[in-house]
């Protein structure tokens, strides 16, 4: 029997935490991740786990000390956001390319400048290309339910590759919500006992990790990096599956809401496509056929499932909740552009940005947005790329 | 069981490597000779030196051998040159030499 309370994102990701117990968490505090070091370290205070906590004099060090506890083969994990991400820019890559399946629990909050502390996809978008697998949640329930599968997914002989959960800083991680816990033992046995073939501290089996790569070597190496995170995509669907036979809930890849039959569909990632869902209930009342696809798993990207997902309908909105400072539009907009091109599905497909630095993005902006698709695919009006959602214009007042 | 690494080298194609350059050996970096990055050399004078092996300890390349509690002549396929060793020893019995 499931266990029913009430949550905010951040709690329920140091709750996960909690329940699956690994071995080492260093983590340095900043807004709005701080909370859940500050948790775990709590319950390790209180004896509810026996995870060794390290507090380190930085980002770089936090994310440095989970590799290093990953490379002995402790099963490790850090905490952060916005800059502390930043920060942590080389490590990242390191923790991927040298094949170490630790988790980072990231509440995404906007980078400087302008300096605000609230919430955008900036930060994660940031570390797109570092490879990390990067699994984004709608609400808190979501944030558990992720987090518990972080570990099964990493862990994988086919992926050792890092996971990045993440959530939306405040509107997620500090919004309580009711939310639905597993049982202590059902995530024992659902994430399991970390059991490496092989680690630094391995008893009378010497390894080094992270040797210097000539390049007859490293152009190799990346190719099996590579390899694994297209692997990975096969684990996090199987994963998924398994969780939801525990649990009912959760889904793949991304998430198809009401888009059988729609004309009409926005791609979002996060906590905004709750706001989107409910401009479509509100829409599909009044006949119009709208829907919404929430991107779950950004890294593997799935292009070529999304470009069939949207193949029956009309036109596309694509959310990036990012400035890519490209000239180009945001990352979500272009990687799925490039996999309908490559599908040869041409739909009119229109990117936007909403949302930057923690601005509201209500269902009158759908609205709106399913409207000015409508008015391109019926009378042939072209929208404009990369409108920002909520922008004062002094044009437009 | 254990990628034997022996048996790969440059032309290895990329199936035979292992996950993430896993080196599954020991000491490796014995046949990785540093020394040849050096710009300065130390010179050990065996006839100053008090075996008082100050200098051992803080080599950052471990490039003073010890045999029997006396430490020997330089290993120059691993040391560096960074010249820490000169100013560890009380006896003047190390200088640096420019060049390799």
């Amino acid at each position: 029997m499931a266990i029913r309370d009430r949550m905010s994102g951040n709690e329920a990701v140091a709750f996960a935490i909690k329940q699956v117990n690994p071995d080492v968490m260093p983590a340095f505090p900043i807004t709005p991740s701080t909370e859940i070091p500050q948790l775990v370290s709590t319950y390790i205070a209180n004896g509810d786990c026996d995870t060794e906590f390290i507090p380190v004099e930085s980002e770089h060090s936090s994310m440095s000390a989970t590799i290093g506890a990953e490379a002995a083969g402790a099963r490790s994990l850090t905490a952060t956001s916005s800059c502390g991400l930043a920060l942590m820019w080389e490590e990242l890559l390191l923790a991927a390319s040298n094949r170490m399946p630790c988790v980072l629990a990231l509440v995404n909050r906007t980078l400087s400048g302008p300096i605000n502390i609230n919430c955008d996809h900036t930060d994660g978008m940031g570390a797109r290309d570092t490879g990390w697998i990067q699994i984004y949640a709608e609400n808190n329930q979501e944030a558990y339910d992720n987090f518990i599968q972080a570990y099964p997914i990493a862990e994988d002989e086919r992926v050792q590759l890092p996971v990045m959960i993440c959530q939306d800083g405040f509107i997620t991680s500090h919004a309580v919500e009711n939310i639905e816990l597993l049982e202590d033992d059902k995530v024992s046995s659902f994430v399991g006992t970390y059991n490496p073939q092989e680690y630094l501290l391995k008893p009378g089996e010497p390894m080094a990790m992270g040797p210097y790569s000539v390049s007859n070597y490293a152009m190799e190496a990346r190719k099996n990096q590579e390899l694994a995170l297209e692997a990975s995509k096969e684990v996090i669907v199987e994963v998924a599956k398994k969780y939801k036979e525990l649990t009912g809930r959760g889904f793949e890849l991304f998430e198809e809401y009401r888009t059988e039959d729609a004309d009409y569909v926005m791609v979002i990632i996060g906590s905004a496509a709750g706001t989107a869902k409910q401009a479509v209930d509100d829409m599909r009342a009044k006949g119009k056929k709208v829907g919404v696809i929430k991107l779950r798993v950004f890294r593997p990207f799935p292009a070529y499932e999304l470009a069939h997902a949207l193949k029956n309908c009309k036109a596309v909105a694509i959310m990036d909740r990012c400035e890519s400072y490209n000239g180009n539009g945001g990352p979500l907009g272009s990687e799925i552009m490039a996999g309908l091109y490559r599908e040869r599905i041409y739909i009119e497909a229109v990117n936007y940005i909403y949302g930057l630095a923690g601005r509201d993005f209500t269902v009158d902006h759908v609205y709106a947005i399913f409207d000015e698709l409508e008015d391109a695919v019926v009378n042939g009006k072209k929208p404009e790329q990369f409108k920002y959602i909520g922008l004062r214009d002094a044009m437009t007042r | 069981m254990r990628t034997d690494v022996s048996k790969i080298n440059e032309q290895s194609p990329y199936q035979d490597l292992t996950k993430g350059l896993h080196m599954y050996a020991a000491a490796t970096s014995k046949s990785f000779n540093t020394g040849e990055w050096r710009t300065n050399t130390p010179v050990f004078y065996a006839e100053k030196c008090k075996q008082c092996l100050l200098c051992v300890p803080v080599c950052p390349d471990s490039s003073i051998p010890v045999v029997d509690c006396r430490r020997q002549d330089f290993d120059y396929d691993h040391c560096k040159g960074c010249g820490i060793c000169v100013k560890a020893c009380p006896f003047g019995a190390i200088e640096m030499r420019e060049g390799q």
